[in-house]
């Protein structure tokens, strides 16, 4: 297989298990104030403790993967974002802030100034990786030099923001089942509640978004029409998650949020089949398009780091396993805990 | 002000405050290592919470690091698209492997090394610990691999694709090592340990100072002091290496560091200060010919000098010239300090002499501004340069991005970050303050929120 098609997959795998992953924690912080004393707040947040700062980082490397591999989209898109990109770091970095220091304190109104921060910014980290997946649906004005001619409000469409929202209730819904996992009590029994709630609400703006982007966005449908066999990933995807309050109802909570981990490596799958081989599509000029070919890299660094990633890659998966592995269970908290 | 300059600012600015917190991550991973073996070896209880109070503090400057960090990865792309572009191909590799390697690594065992003391065995949270310093070298190699490809070039052709130029690479291995990258790793390293042994150090000495945790203090600051008298001493055979390697690589800046505008046998300045109109170094303290004979070992050898170069390619001078003599001046006040508490800890004088303990508590700002005196004359050095001699800094910054952008993000970034650094003083001051927990003294609030968790367990 050519190598530009490999680093679509490998940035899309990238991107896929940062969704996965720090998409139950942003879900977890979504979630954080509807949990009322300190004790609830403090096993919402320790469930997540040991194993944020892991899953952020596949979103480093996703950035960095993107950077080496399609040099043009990561300067394009970064630039040409400029200002939704620097307030996706200011939430990131008072999401981590806050993380770290909320329990460092006892006075009660320090604690919830930084719950507050650790949900509003996990909100609006979710709702802008969603703005920013449905502009590259709609696409985006680019010019010959390959840079962005819009301005932060193109950015801010309806449908890219249906999709961030959709984004939101995906990983509320995700996380929900994640913090079902690790508590247990009462707490667990108001959780489970919170749950249904959820797989309603990403169901509602699931199928509002999956109509309007066949409606509007008949492009995304096309290499579906093309190779018919592709729509089994939207009929798995389907199934995924129709699986998810059937598991739940159940009581099998574990394979629950195997389904909702699978639909939204399903869901990233459709977006990338939906735009290949588009990186950035450009509206209105097509021509001027960002392709897995014309924003690439040379063959050569293509080639040195799927080695990097081959070598690299099980070393990944080993230590997430294991730092999930050491995790798993419900929470205690002890004197290590935030 | 233009995008560019407001660019620089940020990036300045940003990267200044970043590099606060990786080398004293580095520095104190290297102590946690040798502390938490120390614990197994002896199964002293002092050990154990030694251990684990600078743990803490660890974990603390560790998740600053991380915060602050991600901005510069995404900084090339938002600030710096053409040159992002322009070298995507050859530094997009450093980085891909810095994310791939280190930053998993580090991240997954910190897991552990925080909170798994009461999870996992003993060998396996050595392991861990091990593993978190082993990471933070590794993510200074790649870093440090890909600045230096800035500065000295290596393994790379430039390719034309219709009309715009980028850096291709062709030996991957030549771009790893190229001509500067292993001297300023070194350099790097070794300006990291100092910070992190002095921390230790600065802390030690307050405790024994306030007569509080004084075992503690003793046993944590003879091992830093180790390191210190290493790190220090190796320090200055790094830089010696990196400013031999300079002269050859990039002659501008060595002349810049010295203030050295005509070609001939160079002085060596202890201090100055540079007038670039007049091309001269007045009130300065200079050895004659020192600087040839470092180079060269032979004190009559010519020095290229600033006037070799046409004015557009010459870096600024004077800042250039004090940052690097502080520098210098930081790094021999170090080794002084550190082979003295050596030799009075031997004589065992150390922990009774108040003057020496105050004067290690402040200690522990002189290798932050060291460190960041350092990267001042490397990238200043480098000037008017973004990658050395291929692509000028005033060509690289974002087209796209207005100055009126850069503006706002520039002031949340200093409130953003100003507000951070008073918390983290703060929280790292409490943390000093309230000192290690010895280990069988109850904690009420852990005690009782346990209790409530029980309940809600039977519940």
């Amino acid at each position: 297989m050519e190598l530009n098609i490999v680093w679509f997959g490998l940035v899309g795998v990238l991107l896929a298990g940062y969704a996965v992953l720090d998409g139950f924690d942003l879900g977890v912080g979504a979630l954080h104030l509807l949990t009322k004393t300190d004790t609830e707040r403090r096993i919402t947040l320790n469930s997540i403790g040991p194993v944020w700062d892991g899953n952020e980082v596949w979103l480093v490397t996703a950035g960095g993967a993107l950077f080496a591999a399609f040099p043009d989209v990561y300067a394009t898109v970064f630039s040409g974002f400029y200002t939704a990109f620097m307030l996706l770091l200011f939430v990131l970095i008072f999401r981590a802030v806050a993380i770290e220091f909320r329990s460092k304190q006892e006075n009660p109104r320090w604690r919830s100034a930084w719950d507050v921060a650790f949900s509003v910014s996990s909100v609006v980290i979710a709702l802008l990786m969603g703005v920013a997946l449905g502009n590259i649906i709609t696409g985006i004005p680019l010019n010959q030099s390959k840079e962005f001619t819009g301005n932060f409000l193109t950015l801010l469409n309806p449908y890219s923001l249906l999709v961030g929202i959709t984004t939101v209730a995906l990983f509320m819904m995700h996380g929900s089942i994640y913090l079902v996992l690790k508590t247990e009590g009462e707490l667990q029994i108001k959780i489970r509640s919170w749950v249904n709630n959820a797989i309603i609400f990403f169901v509602i703006c699931f199928v509002t978004t999956t109509m309007s982007t066949l409606i509007y966005y008949p492009s995304m449908a096309a290499h579906f029409k093309d190779y018919p066999a592709l729509f089994l990933i939207a009929v798995l995807n389907m199934l995924a998650i129709a699986n998810i309050p059937r598991e739940i109802h159940k009581g099998s909570e574990f394979r629950a949020f195997l389904s909702s981990s699978s639909s939204i490596v399903l869901l990233m799958l459709l977006f990338a089949v939906g735009i290949f081989p588009n990186i950035v599509p450009s509206d209105p000029s097509p021509e001027y398009s960002l392709t897995i070919y014309n924003a690439a890299s040379s063959q050569k660094t293509l080639m040195i780091m799927l080695i990097v990633a081959l070598i690299g890659m099980p070393f990944v998966v080993a230590y997430t396993v294991i730092i999930h592995k050491v995790y798993k269970g419900k929470v205690r908290l002890d004197e290590s805990s935030y | 002000m233009d995008t560019e300059l407001l660019s620089r600012i940020q990036f300045a600015f940003t990267i200044a405050f970043h590099y606060i917190y990786p080398p004293l991550s580095i520095g104190l991973g290297v102590l946690l290592v040798v502390m938490e073996g120390m614990y197994l070896k002896t199964k002293q209880k002092i050990y154990e919470n030694i251990t684990r109070f600078w743990i803490k503090v660890f974990a603390l400057i560790f998740a600053m690091g991380v915060a602050t960090g991600i901005v510069m990865e995404f900084e090339f792309g938002t600030n710096w698209a053409v040159y992002s572009r322009f070298v995507g191909d050859v530094f997009g590799s450093a980085l891909a492997a810095e994310g791939v390697f280190a930053f998993f690594l580090e991240s997954g065992f910190l897991a552990i090394l925080v909170f798994g003391w009461n999870k996992v065995s003993p060998k396996l949270h050595f392991f861990s610990t091990i593993m978190v310093s082993f990471g933070s070298m590794l993510s200074a190699v790649w870093i440090v691999v890909a600045n230096s490809w800035q500065q000295t070039p290596a393994g790379y052709h430039l390719q034309n694709n219709g009309g715009v130029f980028r850096a291709e690479i062709t030996d991957f291995w030549a771009m790893v090592f190229n001509p500067s990258s292993v001297d300023r790793l070194l350099h790097t390293l070794s300006g990291a340990w100092l910070a992190g042994a002095f921390l230790v150090i600065s802390v030690s000495a307050f405790y024994i100072l306030k007569n509080k945790h004084v075992d503690f203090g003793k046993k944590s600051m003879k091992i830093a002091i180790a390191l210190a008298v290493f790190a220090s001493l190796f320090q200055l055979f790094t830089g010696h290496h990196s400013a031999s390697g300079i002269s050859v690589n990039q002659p501008a800046k060595l002349a810049a560091f010295e203030g050295h505008f005509e070609t001939g046998p160079a002085p060596l300045y202890l201090f100055g200060w540079v007038n670039e109109n007049e091309q001269k170094v007045n009130f300065g303290i200079a050895v004659p010919g020192m600087l040839s004979y470092l180079i060269y070992g032979d004190s009559q050898k010519p020095v290229t000098g600033l006037n070799e170069f046409k004015p557009e390619d010459r870096p600024p001078v004077n800042i250039v010239f004090q940052s690097y003599h502080l520098m210098v001046a930081i790094g021999f006040a170090l080794i002084g300090i550190s082979l003295l508490s050596l030799l009075l800890l031997r004589k065992e004088r150390l922990f009774k002499s108040g003057l020496i303990l105050k004067l290690l508590v402040v200690s522990v700002l002189l290798p932050q501004a060291a460190n960041q005196l350092g990267w001042i004359s490397a990238e200043v050095g480098r000037q008017p340069w973004i990658v050395y001699n291929l692509l000028r800094t005033k060509d690289a910054y974002s087209k796209t991005v207005s100055s009126g952008e850069v503006l706002f993000s520039l002031i949340l970034f200093t409130l953003i970050y100003a507000l951070l650094f008073v918390l983290f003083l703060y929280l790292l001051d409490r943390k000093i303050k309230h000192g290690p927990e010895y280990t069988d003294d109850g904690d009420s609030v852990y005690a009782e929120q346990k209790l409530i968790f029980e309940k809600n367990k039977q519940g």
